[in-house]
């Protein structure tokens, strides 16, 4: 019999030499517990992500946008369901999983507790809040555990359409007239900061970053993938002819990056700890969808209950007809 | 914790187009086979990924236990000859 330090260094070397993990593999326990963990909120993430947006598909300005829009929030449903499968392969169910979102035992991304007061807020989180999902998400694509970076593999692919949508919503109010083009500007004024957040605490107050990246749960830090977020969407904001929210944004030549003012995170951790502006509103929200679709789930199953039941009836009778029992 | 039983889940298989194999798409809790070819068909091909879906239900699967893996697949390792590239002819020699 393998000791669990063998099992843990054979497991180490098959992450070094860049295999993948599958979900029957051997596997340390905390490398499950984090998984579990981690996949959960994520798809935790992508259920609640779709409140604050649902919120502007009966006032969408066109039925161009409302059909853009409808979509995007339908493929985070989705993404939602590859995630929660994905962290099932590792032995935790679905209803637990939601009964750790509605007791608040498991968290979601922080950004999702800040509300969509105009149109413009669609523009701006498809903008920045998938675009920073998606250099996070990109990153994933090769994280080590099978399930998670297919899953991951999907997402990218339908991610690039939602911050499209949002940009573009952006874009046109920008050319619109000086009323609308100060309203994307307070969208993003409101959402740069926290968006700025979703990439997690700085590496040093992150204490599980080095066991992440030994294991290739993450591939960057933190730090690394917000600066990427910041290089990036700065000449994008140029672009619409917005100004940053942060008067310390200016390239620096040496280091060849956006330097960038500090973070409130006094503010991330309060709206963590449940303190933000639609916590109570978003676990409110799911904990209503959980109980009025209860008897939808009773009833489905039910139904199914007494179809095989009248299949296996008359398959019953057929086989005693094909007997001669019955005429 | 609510008691109540949860819907099965169902291993997905597309078949992107006619003339490839179906491969595995991903997972999804149905309470029986038609609604899990119904929610298929939403959740892995709205962008016309697809043009025939089988469902199996998870639990009638049988893996191979991966502890086992070597003596499964180690024995095929050292067994060049079953590759073309064992076989050496020369060089001029065509089509073969
Ligand atoms: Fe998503
Ligand atoms: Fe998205």
């Amino acid at each position: 019999m393998d000791n669990i330090e063998n099992l843990a260094t054979r497991f180490q070397e098959r992450i070094d030499a860049g295999e993948k993990i599958e979900p029957k593999d051997w596997m340390p326990e905390k490398y499950r517990k984090t998984h579990i963990r981690q996949i959960s909120q994520h798809a935790h993430s992508e259920i609640v992500g779709m409140l604050p947006e649902g919120n502007w598909i009966t006032r969408a300005p066109s039925l161009k946008r409302k059909l853009g829009l409808l979509a995007k929030v339908q493929d985070e449903a989705g993404h939602g369901l590859y995630l929660y499968s994905a962290a099932e392969t590792l032995g935790i169910s679905r209803d637990e999983m939601t009964q750790q979102l509605l007791t608040g035992k498991a968290k979601y991304s922080s950004i999702f507790n800040y509300p969509t007061l105009t149109w413009a807020d669609i523009g701006a989180i498809g903008w920045l809040v998938d675009g920073a999902a998606i250099i996070n998400q990109v990153m994933l694509t090769r994280t080590s555990f099978g399930p998670y970076a297919r899953a991951m593999v999907r997402i990218c692919k339908e991610e690039s359409f939602h911050q499209r949508q949002g940009y573009e919503i952006m874009l046109t109010l920008c050319n619109g007239t000086p009323e609308q083009k100060e309203m994307a500007q307070d969208a993003l004024n409101r959402t740069w900061w926290p968006a700025l957040m979703m990439f997690g605490p700085r590496d040093e107050d992150s204490p599980n970053t080095k066991q992440s990246m030994a294991w290739k749960i993450k591939r960057k830090t933190n730090d690394e993938l917000r600066q990427q977020f910041v290089d990036i969407t700065v000449p994008q904001a140029e672009f619409l002819g917005l100004k940053m929210p942060d008067p310390e944004i200016k390239w620096n030549e040496e280091r060849g990056h956006y330097d960038f003012g500090a973070i409130d995170w006094d503010e991330f951790w309060q709206v963590v700890k449940g303190n933000g502006p639609c916590n109570k509103e978003r676990i409110a929200a799911r904990q209503k969808a959980w109980d009025d679709g209860q008897w939808v789930r009773d009833a489905a199953l039910a139904y199914s209950a007494k179809k095989s039941e009248n299949e296996e009836k008359s398959n019953g009778i057929k086989a005693q007809r094909s007997e001669g029992k019955i005429a | 914790m609510s008691n109540k039983k949860e819907w099965p889940l169902f291993e997905i298989f597309i078949r992107s187009k006619n003339g490839l194999e179906h491969r595995h798409a991903g997972s999804l809790h149905a309470a029986d086979p038609t609604m899990a070819l119904e929610n298929a068909r939403d959740v892995y091909t709205r962008r016309q990924e697809g043009v025939s879906i089988w469902v199996v239900e998870s639990k009638d699967i049988h893996a191979s236990n991966p502890e086992q893996a070597g003596e499964l697949f180690e024995p095929a390792k050292d067994k060049v000859y079953r590759h073309p590239t064992f076989y050496e002819l020369p060089i001029e020699l065509k089509h073969i």
